[in-house]
Parts: C-alpha cells; sequence; structure tokens
C-alpha cells in the first residue's frame, strides 16, 4: 500500500513539476475545456498540449472524455483537494468578501466630503 | 488584517469567520440591506455578482447570479429567515435554476450573520453550515472558483523552491 501512495506521489509530483502543465490543470479545474481550446493558449503544438494532458491524466489529476471528435478535459478537484482542505478553500473565498467590504467602507470617507 | 478569527469545524461542515471592520454597526448592515453595494463586496472582480431580487425580511427572497470570465451565469438565492436589523441575519442560501427557481439537486447552505459594536468599530461574526462534504464540494465546484484555484496554489506552495 505505502508502495502504491509513493507511486502516486511520485506521478502527482512530475505531473505538477512543469508550468504549462500547472497552467493547464488550474484551466481546468475552473471547468471543462477541450484540448484544442487549451492549446491555442500555447505557444506548443497541439501534439506537446496534448502531451502534457496526458500526463495530468496518468497522475489523476483530470479526466478526459470524447464528444464527437472532440477530447474534453477537465479537473477532477477531488484529486486536487482533500476533504480537509475545502473548508480552507471556503475560508479563503470568504476573506476575499471581508477584504472587499473593508474597501467598501473605507471608500466612504472619500466621498463623504462630496455630501455636504 | 480584517478577519481575526476563523474556526472549521469538521465534524458539523461548518465555517466560522470574525471580522472587524472600522465603521458602525449600521453601516455594516447597508452593506447587506443595499443590492448595489452587496453584489460589489459578494462576488470577486473576476466574477461579479448581480443581484436581482432583494427583500431582506423574514420570509424574503434575494436572487443573484454570477457570471464566470467565460460568461456562463450560476444563479442562486437567499431565503431570508430572520432578521434583527441592523445586528444580523440567517438565511438559507442555494444553487437556482436560470429563472431564479430553487434547484432541489444542489445543495443548500445555512448561514447566520452577526454585527456587533466593538472598540468603535463592528464586530462581524459570519457562520455557514453545509449538509454533507459532497455538498461542500459541489459548493466549492459551483462558481467559487477562486477555490479551486485556491487548492492549486496550496500545491504551487508546496513546490516553490
Amino acid at each position: 500500500m505505502a508502495e502504491d501512495d509513493e507511486d502516486r506521489a511520485d506521478a502527482l509530483f512530475h505531473a505538477l513539476a512543469d508550468r504549462t502543465r500547472r497552467d493547464i490543470l488550474r484551466r481546468v479545474l475552473a471547468g471543462e475545456h477541450s484540448v484544442s481550446a487549451l492549446a491555442a493558449g500555447y505557444e506548443m503544438s497541439f501534439a506537446a498540449v496534448q502531451k502534457h494532458v496526458a500526463v495530468l491524466e496518468r497522475a489523476g489529476l483530470i479526466t478526459k472524455r470524447r464528444n464527437g471528435r472532440e477530447q474534453l478535459a477537465s479537473g477532477d478537484v477531488a484529486a486536487v483537494r482533500s476533504v480537509g482542505s475545502m473548508l480552507t478553500e471556503l475560508e479563503h473565498v470568504w476573506r476575499g468578501r471581508i477584504s472587499r467590504i473593508d474597501e467598501l467602507i473605507a471608500a466612504d470617507d472619500t466621498t463623504d466630503n462630496e455630501e455636504s | 488584517m480584517p478577519v481575526t478569527d476563523v474556526s472549521h469545524d469538521m465534524d458539523t461542515l461548518t465555517l466560522t469567520i470574525v471580522a472587524e471592520f472600522a465603521a458602525p454597526v449600521e453601516r455594516v448592515w447597508q452593506v447587506y440591506a443595499d443590492p448595489r453595494q452587496l453584489e460589489r463586496v459578494w462576488g470577486p472582480p473576476s466574477y461579479p455578482a448581480t443581484v436581482v431580487d432583494h427583500d431582506l425580511r423574514p420570509g424574503g427572497r434575494m436572487t443573484y447570479y454570477m457570471t464566470s470570465p467565460e460568461g456562463e451565469k450560476y444563479a442562486g438565492y437567499w431565503e431570508i429567515a430572520t432578521v434583527d436589523e441592523p445586528t444580523g441575519f440567517t438565511f438559507d442560501d442555494g444553487f437556482a435554476h436560470e429563472d431564479f427557481t430553487p434547484n432541489p439537486a444542489l445543495p443548500v447552505s445555512h448561514n447566520e450573520y452577526r454585527f456587533a459594536a466593538h472598540d468603535g468599530g463592528t464586530r462581524a461574526t459570519y457562520v455557514g453550515t453545509y449538509p454533507s462534504a459532497d455538498a461542500l464540494q459541489t459548493v466549492l465546484d459551483m462558481g467559487v472558483v477562486e477555490g479551486a484555484s485556491s487548492a492549486i496554489n496550496q500545491i504551487d506552495a508546496l513546490l516553490a523552491p
């Protein structure tokens, strides 16, 4: 079992050791993308992007499905995210909201002068 | 740093966040009472929120949608349970179809927001409770994209030299 975990960790780190692959993973975690749409974003051949996608797929980070002639890739968020990290992600969302409230309130001071 | 305390309860799937704002309670209440202010703070700039209906009264409804960078719209609704102006309110937050009817296939979270005068400003306590780990996962998948990117940022942090 432990050996399997080590193999998986190897595949995971290998997959994430490349900047383009991390970028692809970010994009497919946000939503399903066709491999050709992904390829349009990089200065490399479609085949090269396809290879990157295959590495991510072998690491269990993304899943692919066929839709007619298209290959659609989506990020396997569960593989990237442990259950324990989900509340942390939500916290991150909340921190964003709270800083926006803070900015909104702070902007009052600059508009007060116009009201007088 | 306005966030002063965060607690995660893994057993009840509850996130509690305490923040302190340099403004009176009434001012913080206004953020929620005014739909134009609420939509400015609810979604990130990359995922702007648009509030459509806004009735912050017991039994009232608030409907909104968020627009993804790709132009996809994700609709949601708040069903207001209790209101104690200006010190807080409780509501259920769920996902909706495009016509804003609730989508029962997707999870509903229960939320309690409280605002109290503290140190010349306001201490806000936000409590959100999710029905299951799957629900939490769905909430994060459905338009809370900051979440997905933070998951990958954690990996980036791990790999940073």
